[in-house]
This record gives C-alpha cells, structure tokens and sequence, in this order.
C-alpha cells in the first residue's frame, strides 16, 4: 500500500490521537474500534489487515497494549514511504507515524492522571477521597477478574476448548497459591500451544 | 507531600524507578498488572495491598493505559516530575523497541500455526494471571468500612455487568462505583460523628 501524506495530514493523526485521548477510561484498546474507523475506512492510510496485525503483535510483545498505538503509526509511516523498502525513508516515516501517535495518545492521559492523582493524594485525608478509594476496592476486584473472564471465554466455550480453559484455572490457581516466576507459567503456556495440545 | 515511613521499602532513585518499571514492563506478556502487583507488593513491598488496590482505582478511572497511570503516580509520589517521567520511560521504551523489532521480523511469519498456537497458550496463561491478580487483592478488603456483604454485593453486580452482559466499563464506573462511593462516604460521616460523640 503506498499513499502521499501531506503536513497537514500528519497534523490530523496526531489531533485525532489527542483526541481520543481522554476517552479512553479502561485503557488505549477501548477507542480501538474508532481507531479503525478513522484510519482504515475513512482515511484509507491503513489496510484491514495492517489494523488487525498491529493489534495482535502488540499483544504478543512485553509491555503495555497500548504500545499497538505505535505499531499503527509505524504502518501509517510505511504506507506513506511506500514500503518498507524505500529504505532510511520508509525508517523515518515510520518513525514519525510512531511519536505522534504514540505522544498524541499518551499526553492528554498522562497530564491529567499527573494531576488528578496528585490532588487525590495530597488531599487523601479528606472524605470524598477516602470514600472513593474505599468504594471502589470491589469494584476493581470485581474488574479484574471480569476481565480474566472475557480474556478466558475469547477463547471459545469450555466444552470443546477445556484443554485452553484448564490452562487458564490451573494457572490462576498456581498465581494465587504459589510464588511461581510467571514467566515460567507464560513459557509454559508458549510450548503447550507451540506443541499444538491445547 | 509528606514522603511514607523511610523504614518502609521504596525506590532508591529515579534510575531505581526506570530500571525497576522496565524489568516489570519487560515481563508483561498479555498485561503487565500480574507483574506489577507481584513485584511492587509482595518482591520490593513499596505498596502493601490496599495501597495498591486504592492506587489501582484511581489508575483505572483516569483515561489512558492502566499500568502507565499507576507507574506515572508511584513515580511522582517519589520523586515528583521527574521520577514519573523515569517511571514512564521504564515502562514504555524497551517495550516499544521490541513491538518495533517484533512488528519488522514477524509480520510475514505471524500465521505459521506453531506462532499462532503458542499465542493461543499464553493467551490462556494471561486470562489465569488477571484473574488470579484479582482473587488475591481480595485480602484487602478486610479493612473495607463497606463490610464484607455489601462488598460482596458490588462486586458480583460489576462482575455480572462487564463479564456476562459486557456493559461498557464507563457506566459500570458512573453507576455501580458511583453507588459504592456514595455509600462509603455515608459510613465514613457516621464513624467520624460517633467517635466525635463524647
């Protein structure tokens, strides 16, 4: 895929990143589907494919998912370079793509939480802080095991996926109980799927 | 801000922070919350359990990645800007590199099924860890003013509305975290108007 981005074209990517921004309470990944809509069907800079890989690998590297944000820039970078092999060009497109993107979605969060957290403990004494601290404890418990849950049934259903789905108690078992490195669990997982027996 | 205890355990310095959420970064493998709640509370102790859980609500609500959030706050907490800038660069600049190098040298080799199949495996794992991150912080609310049945009750509803219904997390947080805060301000007035009773 090989497009032509003026200056101007540049400047809406990293705006619209800005803006989606401060709407993304849950993480990065809940604007993705107007990721998708902005740069796959209305402005073409991305393919299908593009979108859904940069996804999908980030996943699979270390770190935060929002790091995914930077593998569609790259592509962005690289569609408008023509290539990956258009060489030192398509590496410094890339790269542009990946910084505004990447500060368009992080400034606006960061700046806030910076802030906001910042009050929140200067003023933990108080209340309202407290109260909402302590209220919302069972929620994000509640949270964190709901979002094992839709991880575990992406999966499909345990009936014809129980092998996946065993791998996925016995790991939460052995988390909570043991003191077991995770990155043996996750190794672990690796091979049996790598092996083809779940 | 008033710094915790000096005989707890905390980040020695900003090179501390940035070696510290680079190494947790460097081991999330589908999410970096298992790694952070197993480093930073149980391995270095710089949070006990409930501050984690209270540091993690406000992270969760705020806009932007999660565990970006939290490791820009602890950050700060520390060593103010700059230590939340070192904490943020921890946790997103080897990441970043590996995501770039993962994107370069695994696009075309992504489908193989042996790659697919050790995704599949980790992805099960990741799902056990959340889960278990969460089964675990349960311990925190011991100290909960909420009480263990109202807790309960506010957990099984989040639960019920993100895992089974998939409401979206914005109205879970408004509606049932409101409520939840609400009513912990409520007792929190009532403790502090006995203990004024002479």
């Amino acid at each position: 895929m090989s497009l032509t981005l003026t200056a101007a074209d540049w400047l809406t990517l990293w705006v619209h990143f800005m803006s989606l921004s401060l709407l993304a309470v849950g993480g990065a990944i809940t604007t993705a589907p107007d990721m998708h809509r902005y740069l796959v069907v209305e402005q073409h800079w991305l393919t299908d494919s593009q979108f859904t890989s940069s996804i999908a690998l980030a996943q699979v590297s270390p770190g935060p998912n929002v790091l995914f944000v930077a593998l569609l820039g790259w592509n962005v970078g690289l569609n408008a370079a023509g290539g990956l092999g258009a060489g030192v060009v398509a590496w410094g497109y890339g790269l542009l793509g990946v910084t505004l993107c990447m500060l368009g979605i992080m400034i606006p969060s960061t700046t806030l939480t910076f802030a906001a957290a910042r009050w929140g403990h200067q003023n933990r004494e108080l209340r309202a802080v407290r109260a909402f601290k302590q209220g919302m404890a069972p929620i994000v418990i509640a949270l964190l095991v709901a979002t094992g849950w839709i991880l575990a049934s992406g999966q499909g259903s345990v009936a014809e996926h129980w092998p996946l789905w065993l791998v996925t108690v016995g790991s939460a078992v052995l988390v909570w109980k043991t003191r077991l490195h995770l990155l043996v669990l996750l190794g672990a997982g690796g091979i049996l799927g790598w092996m083809g027996w779940v | 801000m008033s710094a915790p205890p000096a005989t707890r355990a905390h980040p020695t310095s900003k090179t501390d922070l940035f070696v510290s959420f680079s190494l947790l970064a460097l081991q999330g493998f589908g999410g970096v919350l298992a790694v952070v709640q197993r480093e930073l509370v149980e391995k270095k102790q710089w949070l006990t359990r409930e501050e984690f859980l209270e540091d993690w609500a406000v992270a969760q609500i705020l806009p932007g990645p999660n565990v970006v959030n939290l490791s820009l706050m602890i950050g700060d907490r520390y060593f103010g800007m700059r230590g939340a800038l070192a904490a943020l660069a921890g946790m997103l600049t080897f990441p970043l590199l590996i995501a770039l190098a993962v994107a370069i040298l695994f696009a075309g080799i992504a489908d193989q099924p042996q790659i697919q199949g050790a995704l599949r495996g980790m992805g099960a794992v990741a799902a056990g860890l959340i889960t278990a991150t969460g089964l675990k912080l349960i311990a925190a609310l011991k100290q909960n003013p909420l009480g263990a049945p109202v807790c309960w009750t506010f957990a099984a509803i989040t639960f019920v509305a993100i895992g089974l219904f998939r409401v979206p997390l914005v109205w879970v947080l408004l509606v049932v975290g409101g409520a939840a805060c609400v009513w912990t301000y409520r007792l929190l007035g009532q403790v502090t108007a006995q203990s004024e009773q002479p």
